[in-house]
This record gives C-alpha cells, structure tokens and sequence, in this order.
C-alpha cells in the first residue's frame, strides 16, 4: 500500500522516442478529468503489470507542473536491469490502460530560495524538467548544469537550451567537458539552494564538495532512486502474518512480501522516504543496506532494514511484518 | 543561557567551526568568550578566512583577545546600528559558502540574524551562542515601537507609554520578543515590576 496515495487509472496517450535510449510515455486519465496537481521534482509510482509479476517503479513528472491534462514521465533502457525500463519500452504502446500512484515530492524546490542552481546527469534530467517550468512560470532565478554522454544522449538538452538559453549548460562526456564544480559553488550569491540529480556518483561528489565548500546541507537538496540491486536469493520469515517468502535474485524484499499478499506501507521504492522501515525481529547473517534513510548507527544495530532496496544474505532473517 | 518555554522562543547553541573557507563572526561584549573557546577547537588557518565584528562594552575588554586570533579582518564598531550597513554591505557581496557565527546578547544575535534571513541565509544554518546578559529587545503590539535593553516584568514601552507583559513570544523577522498591555481591563492595576531579564 503506498502511503497516503491514492491510484489513478489512466491510459497512454503517447510514446514518443526521444533518443537510442530514453522513449517518453504521456498519460491521461481514464475518465478524462484532470490529473492531481503536483510540483515539480514530484515522482509517480508506475505499476506494470508483466504476467504475473508486477513490477512498481518510481519516475519523476517531467511535464509542466501547469499542466495536469497529462503526466510524462522519459524511461531510458536498462539493459542489465531488472526488467521495469525494457517492459516500458517493449510493451507499452498508446491505449495501454495502466495505473500510477499519486504524485509524490521528496525532491521539491525550496521556494525560499533566492537562486536555484541544478546539477542533472543523464536521466537525472527529469525532474529539473518540471522544476524549470515551474520556475520560469513565475519569474523565479535559476540555472541548470547538465552532463551528458554524448550530444546525441543529451536528452531534452536541445529543448532546454531552446526554452531557457544561456540559463542552461550542457556538458559531454565525450568531448571532455567537465563542470568546474569548485568554482561553479563557490560563485554562487548568498541564499542559492542546490538541486542534484544523477548517478549515484555524481550526488556524492557534489554533496561532499558542497559540504566542504560550506554550504550548509539544508541547502543541498538530492535526489537518487537507487533502482533495487540484484543479489543472491534469499528467505525471510514474517512474524507478523507468519509467512515465509524467499527473495529472489532480481526481487526487492519490498516486492516479495508484496507478491506474498502482504500491503507494507511505501511512498518512493527507492531507499530515501522511509515509509517502509521495518523492524528486524532476528536475523543470522548480513545485511547490504542500501538505502539513503536510515542512520550508519542504525545499519549496524541490524534492528532495521528498508525492504525497498537493501538485501541480506546468511541463514535467517525474521521481519516484523 | 535562556530557559526553555514556548516554541517561537530561540534557543541557542554552542559556536563550533563549520567547513568552508570564509567565516564571519558577530559579537557583542562576552560574546567574545564563546570565540575564544571555539578558537580551541577550530582546525589551523582557520581565522586566515574569517572576519570578526565586534562590539566591546565601554572598558573595550576582551578586543585584544579577538585580535590575537588574527582573523583575517577584525572590526570594532560602538553599536549594532553602527556596523548594520557594514553588515549588510559584507552580505550582498558574499558567496554561498561563508558561514556566520553569532555571540552575545539576545538583541545581538537577534538583531544579525535578520540582517542575515534578509541576505537569504536560513536561519539554521547560523551557529548562535547567548553569553552575557538577558535582557531582550521588545516590540510593543499596540504602537509597534521597539524598547531596547528590557529587563523588567512587565515593562514599560518607551514610545507609547503602556504597561507590558513581556511574552516569550518572538518574532525573527523584527528580531524582538512581543509586549503585551498587561492591565488593558483596568489601567489602575499596576502589577509590581520585578527585574528578572538580568
């Protein structure tokens, strides 16, 4: 069950491939209303329904936060991961009827701010997608710093120069362009808020040289769906509704309590929410956390566990669930 | 340091030295004790970025202290209204990255983090710490006037002359505690007046 949300049932406008990698999907609703408003920064939650599986995965709104006739969300394909992106791609066609949760923001703008200065890395650019129409809308400062791969992979990077020009930077990897980070923080005027959003490695970066630099970490914001990692099979009890489930290897455990007719609570499936924190009755063996919520102290109390996307591996594990 | 009571009632911390490069200190009279108990703890060449303004009682103790820190800019000023412009001045030409350590009295740090809200910095991200005395900077609800230095419960408003409950209740964004008229029913009850704001 996914936390004060609510389904919406809606069908697919559009497809659009943008590039070789990313393809865009437009939704409306069903019964032709106007979806929920959101801001930008917020993600829905797709469900996808793959025979018998069903497989629940977070994307940003990328569309204007001014416009709700449709949402948009832009998948880019992974290969090697765990099925969500090639389903998307593969399956879905225009008139598809699916279902997606409520818009949720845990990567919203701080409207307090005096200047926004956003970092995207590849996909990372979706939501500034929907934080830069909003901003424009309303007059407000911002400038947006972009890498991408190549030119050709720079998604949206034409229509982001087109619509807000010199406000926009584009970076390529294969021309050896790199952000020069350092100075970029250190020019920024008194009340800017930073927004970034990339690869796991490009957050850190950041972060960390935005906290050396002095920037108070109340004004970093960051946003990573870390997509579940695979991992060895393995089983766990739940205490609660007396199950025993085994997890298999491109399965979060989120999804197969989900798939043992258990409704835990979630919001972003991605290990920075928190709504599914779940006490650890017992365990025997190890954990692989990989979520961005809970404290170091917790991780090694081995009293919790987000189910979204950490893994365990040793000879059992018990769950208050 | 400032008993606890209603949530709009700041409390204070403990300086202590926060990343960066560029440090600007604020102080008024004792506050300088609370740098100089930071200065222990604070990295090598820490105050080679760092400014200090500082407003000194009458006898200017505790200047030379301050300056043998060796901030890279140390600047005495006579009254909070004396460095604002200053104040003001160094924020519009800082950079995201300059941290800003308040210490002193109540109507200092008040008084700096508006200067400082006001320039875009939250107010979170400012390292406080109350040294010396409590009396507190009151606006008056009813005509809107400030009275500086207000030790006594209640007090009197010097520009309108009522009587004044002085509530915990404060405001950031004028940086003064609210006074209320404590005998609007009846103007000949004249509570006892009891300093308690030392």
């Amino acid at each position: 069950m996914s936390t004060g949300t609510t389904k919406l049932d809606v069908v697919v406008s559009d497809v659009v491939p943008v590039n070789d990698l990313v393809t865009r999907f437009h939704f409306r609703r069903r019964d032709g209303q106007l979806l929920p408003t959101f801001s930008g920064g917020a993600h829905v939650v797709v469900e996808m329904r793959d025979g018998e599986r069903t497989r629940l995965n977070p994307y940003s709104l990328m569309g204007s936060p001014l416009d709700t006739r449709e949402y948009t969300i832009s998948v880019r394909r992974d290969d090697v991961g765990r099925g969500g992106s090639l389903f998307m791609h593969r399956n879905v066609r225009p008139g598809h009827e699916m279902v997606v949760s409520y818009p949720v923001n845990l990567f919203s703008l701080d409207l307090r701010a005096r200047k926004h200065l956003m970092l995207a890395g590849g996909i990372g650019i979706t939501p500034f997608m929907a934080q830069t129409a909003q901003l424009a809308a309303e007059g407000g400062n911002f400038e947006l710093h972009y890498t991408c791969r190549t030119a050709s992979l720079g998604t949206y990077a034409d229509l982001l120069r087109e619509r807000y020009d010199r406000r926009v930077r584009l970076y390529h990897d294969d021309l050896d362009e790199r952000i020069e980070l350092d100075r970029l923080l250190s020019s920024q005027p008194l009340g800017t808020h930073l927004y970034v959003c990339g690869p796991a490695g490009m957050i850190n970066w950041v972060r960390e040289r935005a906290a050396t630099l002095g920037w108070p970490s109340e004004t970093v914001h960051f946003e990573h769906f870390a997509a579940p990692q695979p991992g060895l099979p393995f089983d766990v009890t739940l205490a609660v509704t007396g199950k025993t489930i085994r997890v298999d290897e491109q399965q979060s455990v989120l999804e197969a309590i989900e798939a043992a007719g258990v409704d835990p609570p979630y919001l972003c499936r991605g290990g920075v929410c928190g709504q599914c924190e779940t006490n650890v009755i017992s365990y025997d063996g190890k954990f692989i956390h990989n979520d961005h919520w809970l404290s170091e102290e917790d991780h090694r109390s081995g009293c919790k566990i987000m189910p979204c996307v950490s893994r365990f591996e040793g000879r059992s594990l018990v769950l208050e669930r | 340091m400032a008993a606890k009571s209603i949530i709009s009632r700041p409390v204070y911390g403990t300086l202590s030295p926060q990343p960066g490069k560029h440090h600007l200190f604020v102080a008024d009279a004792e506050g300088a004790l609370a740098i100089g108990e930071m200065a222990e703890r604070t990295p090598p060449g820490f105050f080679d970025g760092a400014e200090i303004v500082f407003i000194p009682g009458p006898d200017r103790k505790h200047v030379a202290a301050l300056e043998a820190l060796k901030p890279a800019q140390f600047h005495e000023a006579p009254s909070f209204a004396s460095l604002l412009p200053r104040l003001r001045q160094t924020l519009a030409n800082a950079h995201m990255g300059l941290r800003l350590y308040l210490s002193g009295t109540e109507g200092l740090i008040g008084q700096a983090m508006q200067a400082a809200l006001e320039a875009g910095i939250d107010h979170t991200s400012i390292q406080t710490e109350h040294r010396g005395s409590l009396a507190r900077r009151m606006q008056c609800v009813h005509c809107k006037g400030i009275t500086e230095n207000v030790t006594t419960q209640p007090a009197t408003c010097a520009h309108c002359g009522l009587l004044l409950l002085v509530r915990d209740h404060y405001s950031r964004r004028i940086a003064a505690f609210q006074g209320v008229c404590i005998n609007a029913e009846d103007r000949s009850e004249i509570p006892p007046m009891e300093e308690i704001f030392r």
